[in-house]
């Protein structure tokens, strides 16, 4: 039932700050994000703190709760002792705007790098056809809610500032994959995620996809296929005999390299 | 610490764009277009406005791809035919119109249902991938009012793809984005003439600092307003700014006591109270029952949908398979009738432990099938509520969700009363009549919204070089009227008015109204309005939540004075407003549309009442005979 749970928020800017003490009434069920809530509506007004949907479904509200990077919303309260203080601090890959928001605007950056999609015509009767199968390795990658938590974390950039430049990040490689795998796209992007996207900085800790709260296998699904692609484009056996027994193969036929 | 882009032309802090001119502590920036609002509604705006060649910027309040698109589940209603050939936009118009209990713009519902299927083509052209049918088309599914399964999704998350898709296109396109940005006003040029679009004015929220557009037409794609009621699915954004910032420029609103109470909210832990669960449990199989474990839904099939109804479990249960010869379950009436049965057992006393109902799909569908069709609830339920809805019954009751009222438009342009304003998506009003039917917001958004870009770009084009101009003094007035809550002393907590009014608004101005309520209602606005001018906020202009909230509260009020008022003059009860001291709807009442606006003095609401614009006969025809036959075969199952 109701309790008094004991939280140490970071408070400050860019110029920096210092973990601030509250104690604050918390009751079942509820999450980080609610007594966050709580703080700022009776403690602290002006607390800054980024949320939306307060269902996991918007990854607006990323922050690292006892040093874990997690979705606030997605953080029951549950999970800790009673006793315990819980610590809220914001990402640390990302420079502090206020309190728990940071400027996630590397994030966009990186997005308007990527080619987009590029698709054939229509079919004759003006619709696409893919199958079910064909989508799905994609969908799964969809299912990014743009958290940013695997950015966070990856250690090509978490304390490694100047590598931001040349690294794309996690979450963007998924992206390359998702593109690099639609049954319809034209391009060809295995140089560039290569290159320009830094894939080849990725050592596949999976450090990645611990902390994607959508449970999106980035590294086994997305970065290690993606590699292969890459390695293979040279000579490729699979291309060669998909080719040969009829299958159909996209990964050199009918693309262009971007 | 250093943002990884070049510092020189963006905000040092937070890495927004800053170009433009910045003076007296306010940038400016000019554009053909100004897009308020970054979810389905604003992108496609947006999108379209670029492609007739406008300079458009789009405005949101939080990041790029959080705005409340991203949180719808179940679908987008599109008469595409992949499923029942022969579907077409006529049966979805007449299931919209019927689903509005005949209150809606006729021909917004006629645009939208002849239009929707391209425009869900569209988003497959930019990278959506959608679920498929065995044959590989876009699979559709059912929902409920809808005579065949049309809505094309991704499993439960079809607002994050549909946004997403969208948010990539913008951002190819190059359009630019001003994030975590409040607009607060439209300016007008009030000049020679009708009142102008002249810009919008607003705040970065990271800094306080102030922002000018000047720029011919402005768009509002803000969305709805839930957040004025305590029990809801809406963020924190739903504050109803579009709706408010309409009304302040001297558009009217149509429509405003109809508010949408969805059927199966959350209801259990407290802190998630509200939270939606999707329809689409329901349309893949979902029962509701009550605590006596009875599926009551059978003894509230009104007569309106009686011939199309199922009247026993038998014939429900075998609807799933076999459409052809079996009418729709109960479960799948439109939502207002749902939610009105949900209450009424709640009230009966044969309600859940938590005070809701049963709705129960772990004993009709296998775990699997739950996994696949139900990803996002089976997530939800587990991780906010430690239910297994694979193995248990969910407690839901209903919760606030959409606001069928909004801004009123003309039809094929989305232009409101006010030269130059357009208003888009949920923030607009009409097109869902009394009550929309699911499915039916998704494809509004990107019909409508590709209209209104279209629009508002040759409107500004037609102007030439001839401008409306921004008038200074009205500058002045904004910024002073933005700070006013840091210069009050010993004022009140905006947080504590804000949750009083939700708590007003949920119990007077809820599922089930009375006049006597409805004007304790309004009393007790006037006194949140009273204490809303001694507001105070503590701390600074930078990221300040409760600086926002101050400054969204205003809107909060004046819209939650919208919905009172026009609830107690409509004297009946149709879709999504019920009076208890008038049942049933009233024929009269059926034939006109209730209009508000900011009254002379600028604190409060006028009311009139307006006809409905009148059907032409050649769509009439389509309520006069009854229902067309029921379908033949399917061309493929429904569970691609
Ligand atoms: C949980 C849930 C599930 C749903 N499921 C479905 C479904 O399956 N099918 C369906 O058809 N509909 C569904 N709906 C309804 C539908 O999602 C919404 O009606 C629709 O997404 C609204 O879109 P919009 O573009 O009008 O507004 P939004 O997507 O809400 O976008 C509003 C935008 O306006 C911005 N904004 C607001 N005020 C300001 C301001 N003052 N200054 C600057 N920017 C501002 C916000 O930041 C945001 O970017 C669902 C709704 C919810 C809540
Ligand atoms: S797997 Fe690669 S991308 Fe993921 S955290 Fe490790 S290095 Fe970074
Ligand atoms: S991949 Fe996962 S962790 Fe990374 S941004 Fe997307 S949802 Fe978040
Ligand atoms: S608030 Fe949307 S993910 Fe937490």
């Amino acid at each position: 039932m109701a309790y008094r749970l004991k939280m140490r928020i970071w408070r400050g800017d860019k110029d920096g700050g210092a973990l601030g003490d509250y104690d604050v009434e918390v009751s079942e069920g509820e999450v980080v994000l609610d007594a966050i809530h709580r703080v700022q509506a009776t403690q602290a007004g002006d607390l800054a703190v980024r949320w939306n949907c307060k269902a996991g479904k918007c990854g607006s509200c990323s922050a690292e709760v006892n040093g874990k990077p997690r979705l606030m919303c997605m953080c029951r309260l549950s999970d800790f002792d009673e006793e315990e203080t819980i610590t809220v601090t914001p990402m640390r890959s990302f420079p502090v705007i206020r309190d728990l928001v940071t400027d996630v605007s590397f994030n966009y950056e990186k997005a308007k790098e990527l080619p987009s999609f590029s698709p054939p015509p229509r079919d004759a009767d003006n619709k696409r056809r893919m199958q079910q199968i064909d989508v799905e390795r994609g969908q799964e990658f969809r299912k990014c809610i743009e958290c940013f938590l695997c950015q966070n974390t990856c250690h090509v950039v978490r304390d490694h500032e100047e590598n931001k430049k040349a690294f794309a990040g996690p979450r963007f490689f998924l992206r390359y994959a998702e593109l690099d795998m639609h049954p319809l796209d034209t391009n060809d992007r295995r140089e560039l995620a290569q290159d320009a996207a830094g894939l080849g900085m990725c050592n596949i800790t999976k450090c990645c996809t611990e902390v994607c709260p959508e449970g999106i296998k980035i590294t086994d699904n997305a970065i290690i296929p993606m590699k292969e692609r890459v390695a293979d484009k040279k000579f490729d056996p699979l291309v060669w005999l998909g080719n040969k027994i009829g299958v159909r193969n996209k990964d050199n036929e009918g693309r262009t390299e971007l | 610490m250093t943002s990884s882009t070049s510092a020189s032309d963006r905000h040092p802090m937070t890495g927004n764009e800053m170009s433009g001119e910045s003076a007296g502590g306010m940038e400016r920036h000019q554009y053909d277009v100004v897009v308020i609002g970054a979810g389905g509604a604003g992108l496609r705006s947006a999108i379209a406005a670029h492609d007739a060649g406008a300079k458009v910027a789009i405005v949101c309040k939080s990041l790029l791809g959080k705005a409340h698109t991203v949180m719808a589940e179940g679908g987008i209603a599109a008469s595409m035919g992949n499923v029942y050939p022969e579907d077409n936009w006529e049966v979805h118009f007449r299931d919209t119109m019927r689903g509005g209990k005949m209150l809606n713009n006729w021909r917004m519902a006629q645009l939208h249902a002849q239009e929707a299927p391209e425009r869900v083509m569209e988003l497959e052209d930019w990278g959506a991938l959608f679920d498929r049918t065995d044959d590989g088309l876009i699979s559709q599914r059912d929902f409920g009012g809808h005579k065949y399964a049309r809505l094309a999704h991704v499993g439960d998350r079809t607002g994050l793809e549909m946004i997403r898709t969208l948010q990539q296109r913008a951002v190819q396109l190059g359009i630019d984005v001003f994030m975590e940005c409040t607009i607060t006003d439209v300016m007008l040029d009030k000049g020679a003439g009708d009142p102008k679009v002249s810009g919008a004015f607003g705040y970065w929220r990271e800094t306080g600092r102030f922002i000018l557009f000047e720029a011919p037409s402005v768009i509002l794609a803000t969305g709805g307003i839930g957040k004025s009621f305590k029990v809801t699915s809406n963020s924190w954004e739903y504050t109803g700014d579009g709706h408010a910032l309409a009304m302040r420029a001297g558009a009217s609103l149509i429509n405003m006591e109809f508010v949408q109470f969805h059927p199966t909210g959350m209801v259990w832990p407290p802190s998630v109270k509200g939270l939606l669960v999707t329809e689409s449990v329901r349309g893949d199989g979902g029962i509701l029952r009550n605590s006596e474990g009875k599926r009551f839904m059978f003894d509230y099939i009104p007569e309106f949908f009686k011939a199309e109804t199922a009247d026993t479990i038998e014939e429900a249960d075998r609807w799933y398979d076999d459409k052809t010869n079996n009418r729709r379950p109960p479960e799948l009436l439109p939502r207002d009738e749902v939610a009105r049965a949900i209450n009424s057992e709640i009230k009966a006393g044969r309600g859940t432990p938590h005070g809701g109902i049963f709705l129960d799909i772990a004993s009709r569908r296998t775990p699997e099938f739950i996994r696949k069709r139900l990803p996002s609830m089976y997530h939800q339920f587990k991780e906010l509520a430690d239910v297994d809805i694979t193995a248990e019954p969910m407690e839901i009751g209903p919760t606030c969700h959409y606001v069928m009222g909004g801004v009123e438009v003309d039809a094929d342009t989305q232009e409101s009363g006010v030269t130059g304003l357009y208003a888009v998506g949920e923030c607009s009003g009409g097109m869902h009549g009394s009550n929309r039917l699911g499915g039916n917001s998704l494809g509004d958004l990107l019909v409508f919204g590709k209209r209104a870009g279209e629009a508002a770009t040759a409107y500004t084009n037609s102007l030439g070089a001839s401008l409306p101009k921004v008038d200074e003094a009205d500058v002045k007035a904004a910024q002073a009227s933005a700070l006013a809550p840091f210069e009050v002393e010993g004022g009140e907590n905006p947080y504590t008015i804000q949750s009083d009014l939700q708590q007003s608004m949920n119990d007077l101005v809820g599922i089930i109204r009375t006049g006597a309520e409805l004007e304790e209602s309004l009393t007790e606005i006037e006194a949140f309005k009273e204490r809303a001018k001694r507001m105070v906020v503590e701390g600074h202009r930078q990221y300040n939540p409760g600086w926002h909230l101050a400054i969204d509260l205003r809107n909060m009020l004046i819209v939650s004075e919208c919905i009172a008022k026009a609830a107690l003059a409509r004297q009946e009860s149709r879709g999504g407003h019920t009076r208890d001291d008038f049942p049933g709807p009233n024929a009269e009442w059926g034939t006109k549309n209730l209009v508000v606006n900011l009254n002379a003095a600028g604190t409060g609401v006028d009311l009139h009442e307006k006809p409905l614009p009148v059907m032409p006969d050649e769509l009439k025809k389509y309520f006069e005979t009854p229902a067309a036959p029921p379908p033949v075969e399917p061309v493929e199952t429904k569970e691609s």
